[in-house]
């Protein structure tokens, strides 16, 4: 009943040695008599930034949830970290879609940090001494100035960034990213992506992000990863955008990535 | 002990409202009673639970009911066993069901309305109840202010406890998880706080305001501030100011006085809708 994230009791992947990786095997999620998406397979190394692609109501911010454990489903998740050890499960960071946010809460972002990362409640605590702490997280994400803005007043970008700052204190070993359909900026949206492609190379880190702009995941990612109700295709994006099967998602107009065009 | 607090009261207060016994009860219940609505307040509006609590105040209805039917005394114990079951059923059935939340409230708060209703109605006795429609903040015993002494303390123990958890619930539940927060215990923590404070409350404020008094200090407080501390500190001096200056105001014009405490935290959530934009950054 109380369950939580870590419910995954992650095997050893016995191909991965020496190197951190993750593997989803043959995950499927039913809701109701519906089948979301069934066995699908992924394989995530560190260091390394996959794209989720797909068109509306694929199951990607499902999977993305079925990883979290937050949705029921069958199929297993195995996680090895860099010296062979078997953790148990990754730590596992999440940026969700979107906030449904009530614009007027009177909650700034360094209030939002404080429940995070302190025990003592919100209103009780000084937040001096973590102060320095928050700053260099927001600065990690160029948020450092929005400490003590109130969340609701952040633009769809900025909100964005500083749930990404949250979500790296403390440093996970996968990284999730819902990118929302709408609401960031296109100029957001390169920050965003720069920011990310960074920190895959800094932090050595697992990045899963669930895409809508083609040409910044052509871009950017390793490895892209096409989901309709199941894995359809995978592989560099090269490959994957020039796959017959991407242009059959897709339709026609996607089949370049370099033409400028956005889903 | 009792008489030691009178005393100091007295010398507080030389005005002749504080002269009553009942009214220093009172007003001792106001001064243990406001803070707590207004700390859970807080979290009702910026969780955007108002229909749920009104939901606890309809279901104490049918706790009142049963309370008064098994006859064991005062009600008030079977009251707040309902009421905290209630409410654990409703967030548990909302944390499963894929209905939208307001939809299964109203189902279950007028389905426990009803069969409150029904019960009390049971052998045509349904006047007695009528002092819960309206409740009799003047009626408190000293006996009820130590009780209500305890209920403070707890309440304001757990919400230490499980507050930071709840801020980050107010913002993305799927958030919450994924830092390893048991959303569903969270919540249901928070929704017994409710089910006690409103069951404990109702047969002074009134089964027909309470839910003013959880929805009311908040929502003026965030009109006016930016930030968790000052949110707090403003919705809990709201429902103090206007707990202080609604009973007096009631002893004055013999009215009933949680009516009145509500009026004046309406007012006082007018007047800073006003200065909204000159606050809010």
């Amino acid at each position: 009943m109380f369950k939580t994230i870590l419910h995954h009791h992650a095997l050893s992947g016995g191909d991965c040695a020496k190197l951190c990786c993750t593997k989803i095997e043959d995950f499927s999620v039913h809701i109701g008599r519906m089948d979301i998406f069934s066995h699908v397979h992924m394989h995530i190394h560190c260091g390394q930034l996959t794209a989720l692609i797909g068109p509306n109501g694929a199951g990607k911010s499902t999977l993305l949830k079925a990883i979290l454990g937050e949705v029921p489903h069958t199929g297993v998740l195995h996680y090895v970290d860099a010296k062979g050890k078997h953790t148990g499960h990754p730590r596992i960071g999440y940026v969700p879609q979107y906030l449904q946010f009530d614009v007027s809460a009177p909650t700034s972002v360094m209030d939002i940090f404080m429940a995070c990362l302190s025990k003592r409640p919100v209103w009780f605590c000084r937040g001096k001494k973590l102060r320095p702490r928050v700053l260099a997280s927001l600065a990690r994400v160029k948020a450092d100035h929005l400490i003590d803005r109130r969340l609701g007043a952040l633009s769809g970008g900025e909100l964005q960034r500083v749930l990404l700052a949250l979500s790296l204190d403390p440093l996970p070993d996968l990284l999730l990213l819902d990118e929302p359909v709408s609401g960031v900026d296109k100029n957001g949206l390169e920050l965003f992506y720069e920011i990310v492609a960074d920190l895959r190379a800094r932090e050595d880190m697992a990045i899963i992000l669930i895409s809508h702009d083609l040409d910044l995941v052509a871009k950017h990612a390793d490895q892209v990863v096409l989901l309709d109700h199941g894995v359809i295709c995978s592989g560099t994006p090269e490959e994957v955008f020039h796959d017959p099967r991407t242009h059959a998602v897709f339709g026609m107009l996607a089949g370049t990535p370099e033409g400028g065009d956005t889903l | 002990m009792i008489e030691t607090i009178y005393h100091v009261l007295d010398l507080l207060f030389p005005f002749a409202w504080m002269d009553h016994i009942f009214m220093k009860n009172a007003f001792l219940a106001v001064l243990l009673v406001t803070p707590l609505f207004g700390l859970l307040s807080t979290m009702v509006v910026s969780n955007r639970m108002a229909f749920f609590s009104d939901s606890l105040g309809h279901g104490s209805f049918t706790g009142i009911a049963i309370g008064v039917l098994l006859g064991a005394g005062s009600p008030l114990a079977s009251l707040v066993v309902f009421s905290v079951l209630f409410s654990f059923l409703i967030t548990w059935i909302k944390n499963r069901s894929s209905a939208s939340t307001d939809t299964i409230i109203g189902v279950f708060s007028s389905t426990a309305i009803a069969l409150g209703l029904m019960l009390m109605s049971y052998g045509g006795g349904f006047n007695k109840f009528s002092t819960y429609l309206i409740g009799d903040l003047l009626s408190i015993t000293p006996e009820d202010l130590l009780a209500l002494l305890f209920v403070f303390f707890a309440v304001l123990f757990v919400w230490a406890l499980i507050f930071n958890r709840l801020l980050v619930l107010s913002i993305n539940p799927s958030f919450a998880r994924s830092r390893g927060i048991s959303t569903l215990l969270v919540e249901s923590v928070f929704a017994a706080l409710l089910a006690v404070v409103v069951s404990i409350s109702i047969q002074w404020v009134g089964l027909l305001i309470i839910n003013s008094l959880l929805v009311l200090p908040a929502a003026a407080a965030r009109n006016v501030t930016n930030d968790v501390k000052h949110y707090h500190l403003l919705s809990i001096g709201t429902a103090l100011l206007s707990g202080i200056t609604g009973l007096v105001l009631a002893y004055y014009c013999n009215m009933a006085a949680g009516a009145t405490i509500v009026v004046i935290a309406a007012a006082i959530f007018f007047l800073t809708l006003l200065f909204k934009p000159y606050f809010v950054k």
